[in-house]
């Protein structure tokens, strides 16, 4: 096969990636009343959605969930990820395996066990429901703890520990050493895997669709649950909005990865 | 040199700069708990609830009968694993044609890979239920493409792919695609791609070199994307919902109407483990053939 025909195809692979994207947007900013029949341009559909309660209240149900499952899979992770490079390998394989597989069980599979789980906890503690914000606050730390512990890792492994060396010679102890000088270095690997996992949670919607409940709605439930009436203007908005603000989250992730690899190379090669 | 590094070794190991800083094991705990609860926890009542029986409207008797396997002995059921099986492995392979072609032009001849690359991974990191809502719109018949290809004589008026199989396969191509290209590039990217010429000079033809000296040499990279496509589109749940007609059923929106409208929680959960056991078996296949892979091949 030629070049030039591979490249044709590669260049219409791009296209079927990002017209979809390209296409949410594009019409969001539809001023019609029927998202596909081109009325001319307009932002209002973002005014509606930002002013309609039934998408800023799962919006900021979503948001407060994914912050405070980024913190918490922050430190679990990077705890982890700093603790698994020195494990034996019979402690090490399991828990190594444990990591990949809260990461590849079908999530339908997660979510309906956590459901299961989470209705007969509530049953042994005697109350109706548990359901709502806290499980999938819970739910969602299982699978990005290991998102962060995974990109903290990699950069854990690689960056040596002559540096902890030095400072330990210098009279320093384990905890002011991790603070002054392992976390410095690690910060920018954490900060991505909290990106990654704010985001990733910001968008779950399996996980959350089992394990929410009836009074906790996020915003991908809000979304999903106006599906049925066929595509909205309004909803098509909030959904462009998500898509922008994921999008951001990720490339910033991903500079300051490059960022500080490069910095790295830099130090290395002086 | 080798006698020299093997002198150096158990010095070397005592200042060893891989591994990163030395800190305590029990670091790993609160993260391990958090698995255990959480995720070994729900798994084991699964599988508790699979052999369980259901009582009344919703509840559900701790016992071990294995009636709920055997009702999916049923060839309604069997048509709907037959079904996802197939949905699996011709969507594995739909996308590994899309995406071959991709990995290979980026691998020998793209000039911007780290960035192209990374084009190719930023969808996969946005909703994954906006992308597949984002199908609902392209595939309406009212999108504007749709009517001027119709009112060309293009495609037939009657052309319907929203809510049928074929929406289904575009919505899991569109979204497993960088799961596939992924391993297919890293595999390509170690190719040496003198062997190719050589076979060429030594009288092969295009084709043929693809065959007999490209294609093994990246065979391991084939098998882990597709073992990575085809693990989640056991249990894919979210395209024939979104994409899919009702007729679209396949064992993940078996399980999950058993959770949501027939309540019957122990059935569900028994779908759930064959779907489980169809997943290990996939994932023992493949560590079957990747081991005689690093035996024979390379």
């Amino acid at each position: 096969m030629g070049r030039r025909l591979l490249g044709a195809w590669s260049l219409l692979v791009y296209v079927f990636l990002y017209a979809p994207i390209a296409v949410v947007v594009f019409f969001a900013f539809n001023g019609g009343r029927q998202v596909l029949n081109w009325d001319g341009f307009s932002t209002k559909w973002f005014g509606e959605a930002l002013s309609d309660p039934t998408i800023t209240g799962p919006f900021r149900t979503s948001l407060l969930i994914a912050l405070v499952n980024a913190l918490i899979a922050c430190v679990l992770g990077t705890a982890l990820a700093m603790a698994i490079p020195k494990m034996r390998t019979w402690v090490r394989n399991p828990v190594d395996a444990l990591v990949y597989m809260t990461l590849v069980t079908p999530e339908i599979v997660f979510g309906i066990s956590a459901l299961i789980f989470f209705v007969q906890i509530g049953n042994w503690l005697g109350l109706s429901s548990i359901l709502g914000f806290w499980t999938v606050l819970i739910a969602h730390v299982v699978f990005n703890a290991s998102v962060v512990a995974l990109v903290v890792r990699a950069r854990f492994v690689g960056m040596g520990q002559t540096l902890e060396e030095a400072s330990y010679d210098l009279g320093a102890g384990p905890i002011s050493t991790f603070r002054q000088v392992t976390l410095p270095r690690l910060a920018p690997a954490v900060l991505a895997g909290g990106l990654l996992a704010f985001t990733f949670s910001f968008d779950d919607f399996i996980t959350s669709f089992f394990v929410a409940g009836a009074g906790t709605t996020t915003l991908p439930l809000r979304i999903f649950s106006s599906l049925r009436f066929g595509v909205s203007p309004i909803v098509n908005a909030a959904a462009a909005m998500i898509l922008v603000l994921t999008l951001t989250a990720i490339v910033v992730a991903y500079l300051v990865l490059r960022r500080t690899e490069r910095k790295e190379l830099a130090w290395q090669s002086r | 040199m080798a006698v020299e590094v093997a002198r150096l070794e158990p010095r070397r190991r005592r200042f060893s700069a891989a591994g990163g800083p030395r800190y305590p094991g029990w670091l790993a705990l609160p993260a391990v708990g958090w698995y255990l609860l959480f995720f070994v926890g729900p798994l084991a009542i699964l599988a508790l609830f699979s052999v369980a029986e259901r009582v009344g409207f919703s509840t559900v008797v701790y016992t071990f009968n294995l009636d709920n396997f055997a009702d999916l002995w049923d060839p309604l059921y069997g048509k709907v694993f037959l079904r996802t099986l197939q949905l699996a492995v011709v969507g594995t392979v739909a996308t590994l044609l899309v995406g071959f072609p991709l990995a290979y032009y980026l691998a020998r001849y793209a000039t911007r890979k780290t960035l192209l690359l990374l084009l190719i991974v930023i969808p996969f990191w946005t909703s994954f239920l906006i992308r597949t809502y984002a199908w609902l719109i392209i595939l309406a018949p009212d999108f504007p493409l749709f009517r001027a290809l119709r009112w060309a004589g293009i495609v037939p008026s009657d052309l319907q792919i929203l809510y049928t199989e074929k929406a289904v396969y575009i919505g899991v191509i569109y979204n497993y695609l960088p799961l596939m290209v992924l391993p297919l590039y890293a595999a390509l990217e170690r190719m040496d791609w003198s062997l190719v010429d050589a076979a060429q000079d030594l009288g092969d033809n295009a084709w043929q070199a693809f065959r007999r000296v490209t294609l093994p040499l990246v065979l391991p990279g084939v098998l882990a994307g597709s073992l990575l496509t085809f693990i989640p589109l056991t249990g894919e749940y979210l395209v024939p919902v979104i994409l899919g007609g009702d007729l679209t059923v396949y064992a993940g929106n078996l399980i999950g109407s058993q959770f949501v409208t027939s309540r019957d929680w122990p059935f569900g959960a028994a779908i759930a483990m064959v779907v489980v056991g169809a997943m290990t078996v996939a994932v023992l296949l493949y560590a079957r053939l990747a081991r005689r892979e690093e035996q024979f091949g390379g």
